[in-house]
């Protein structure tokens, strides 16, 4: 069976000196390098103990030795599972701890963080490469019960667990996405067929390692000998230094959230600069507001444009070409589109019955898509179910309805998950994070608008100490229990909550305070 | 050249407003942490220099958009002050 990291081998094998991977500093490795490299580190895990199906953390920067860490994990036939350095310590050590990850490819400027979050002394270091990366023992070392989950197991018996991607969790802490080497290539296949990139493509890379959407990036990219052009954050989040980058890096192939595209419009003086070379520009994550993605349209000209879309459990599940010219009076978005060709797409009510269409309902995915949540028996419950066929059906939580002309709209969630500058947030990991601290006796997280469109989030305490009642504090408090995108924008005070007749938080009174 | 009490007047009365709604105002103050304290992200960052750039006729360079120039009131100021000359 082809796993990931044969699509790095057999390109190894037709473009060896090519450039495989590049990051902005001029830094840079051969496909051919790439490929030896990942195999020493493959032995290096392997002596370490690594065996099939075993968990290997990745806390990094987004370098070209974590481009390496990965492909040397795939190679030992384990799992990797990339935390976001940005985080707070304690919520990677949370998801290291919870997927028992034997080994642990850190950056040294991590290791004080990591180590003081899951209260460890001195850890054994195996092996160090690149510039900065380490490989030390993590909490499924010595641990009996990191190898005898049945969380490893795929539905196809010759399949395994290629990566587990980690996100927000309603119940406070994240969940892990399990995705198979099977389940990734269906999808790299689809984008091989729909977008037809080529070995003089240069991908960006934009998303950290630990979204879904890198997965695009990396595999597309390598399969087809191109060049992945690594961003890092900092950089990402610059767009007068980003602009100017994506015509001197020749990127032909962009792929980010509409947050961040609206960031190069409003503030990356794209109309003197050189974007010829760009022919396909992807985004998701979120809606693009069409008066933004308009206007970008009128200065990027000439390139085709996919509004892709999918929760991190199915990948891309549908997608919508944007037409050439946007009608001057459209103000509402585009679809989501139609299904891939990978995978199929149905709308369901809430009896699990098929919808008509024209008629709104859950949109519920079957075929290549995430292999469960790791270790959350009660989670994977809720969220699949089988059809009076037998057929297994993944619930986005998305409220769409199927136009005349096959196309998905979205209208709704069903739950509340937001999606903040295209980051998936629970609002009820941010009110568990707030509980946290000692003086917070009630905490409820809402979603507003601001004045552009976007989406806010408000949080609204009920303290038991008035000299903790500043928003200063709180701001401070969140930033070290939070990822900065969950990071609350405004902080209400307050005597109490209003409640419901059964005595919970009613938040749709919140809204009108 | 502008006064500084004057620019620091200019950019608290912007963060009061944008970023402050609620919030008791004397709590800000000139050394308070605007990125590392996590009121600031990178986008009202953007913002705030957008905003800096139009009300003191200066531009930014891309490497100066940075957290050693705009993590606090005084910061700022000297920064702004520094940039008109």
């Amino acid at each position: 069976m082809m796993k990931l990291h044969n699509l790095l081998e057999n390109s190894a094998a037709k473009f060896f000196d090519k450039n495989a991977v590049e990051n902005l500093k001029g830094g840079s490795i051969s496909y051919g390098e790439l490929d030896s490299l990942t195999s020493v580190i493959k032995n290096e895990l392997t002596k370490a103990g690594v065996v099939n199906g075993d968990r290997v953390g990745i806390y990094s920067h987004k370098t070209i030795d974590m481009v390496s860490a990965i492909f040397g994990i795939l190679k030992a036939d384990a799992t990797y599972v990339p935390v976001d350095p940005g985080s707070p310590p304690k919520r990677n050590a949370f998801i290291m701890s919870d997927c028992l990850v034997k080994l642990v490819i850190i950056e040294k400027e991590f290791l004080e963080g990591f180590k003081e979050a899951l209260g460890w002394g001195e850890v054994k270091v195996h092996f160090e490469f690149g510039e900065q990366l380490i490989i030390i023992d993590g909490p499924g070392k010595n641990n009996s019960a990191a190898s005898s989950f049945d969380d490893i197991k795929c539905e196809d018996p010759k399949d395994s667990l290629a990566y587990i991607l980690y996100t927000s969790g309603s119940t406070g802490n994240p969940k892990g996405v399990k995705y198979s080497h099977k389940g990734a290539l269906a999808f790299v296949d689809w984008c091989s067929e729909t977008f037809q990139p080529n070995e003089n493509d240069r991908f960006s890379s934009h998303a950290p390692f630990h979204f879904d959407l890198s997965i695009h990036d990396i595999y597309v990219s390598l399969k087809h000998g191109a060049t992945l052009v690594l961003i890092d954050e900092e950089t990402g989040k610059q767009p007068m230094t980003l602009a100017p980058l994506i015509s001197e890096k020749q990127i032909s192939i962009w792929y980010s959230t509409p947050s961040i595209l609206t960031l190069l419009l409003k503030f990356g003086k794209l109309e003197k600069l050189d974007h010829s070379k760009l022919r396909i520009v992807h985004f998701a994550g979120e809606v693009f507001p069409i008066k933004h993605l308009r206007a970008l349209k009128e200065i990027w000209t000439g390139k085709r444009y996919f509004n892709l879309y999918g929760p991190t459990e199915t990948n891309v599940c549908t997608y919508y070409e944007i037409p050439d010219k946007i009608p001057d009076d459209k103000t509402t978005p585009f679809p989501i589109g139609k299904d891939c060709s990978h995978l199929t797409c149905k709308v369901f009510n809430d009896e699990g019955e098929l919808i008509s269409k024209l008629s709104e309902g859950e949109l519920c995915v079957t075929g290549p898509i995430m292999q469960g949540y790791w270790n959350l028996p009660e989670r994977n419950a809720a969220v699949f179910f089988k059809d009076k066929n037998g057929m297994k059906w993944y619930k986005t939580g998305d409220v769409v309805i199927e136009e005349e002309d096959g196309n998905y709209t979205y209208v709704s969630r069903k739950d509340r998950m937001v999606k903040r500058r295209g980051y998936r947030v629970e609002l009820g990991e941010i009110e568990t994070a707030l509980y946290k601290h000692p003086s917070v006796l009630e905490a409820a997280a809402i979603t507003g608008t601001d004045k552009d469109g976007g989406v806010l989030v408000k949080a609204f305490l009920v303290m038991n100490d008035p000299a903790e009642e500043s928003m200063i504090k709180m701001k401070q408090f969140s930033s070290d229990n939070l990822p900065q995108y969950m990071i609350p924008d405004r902080f209400s005070f307050q005597k109490s909550l209003p409640k419901t007749s059964t005595n919970k938080i009613d938040y749709q009174k919140l809204k009108e305070y | 050249m502008a006064d500084i009490n004057e620019i620091k007047q200019v950019v608290k009365q912007y963060l009061l407003d944008e970023y402050f709604e609620g919030g008791n105002p004397d709590e800000l103050a000139d050394s308070t942490p605007l990125i590392s304290g996590g009121i600031l992200d990178s986008i009202s960052t953007l913002q705030l220099v957008t905003f800096l750039e139009n009300q003191f006729g200066i531009e930014f360079k891309p490497n100066e958009v940075d957290q050693d120039n705009l993590n606090s009131i005084a910061q700022i100021a000297n920064f702004v002050q520094s940039k008109k000359g």
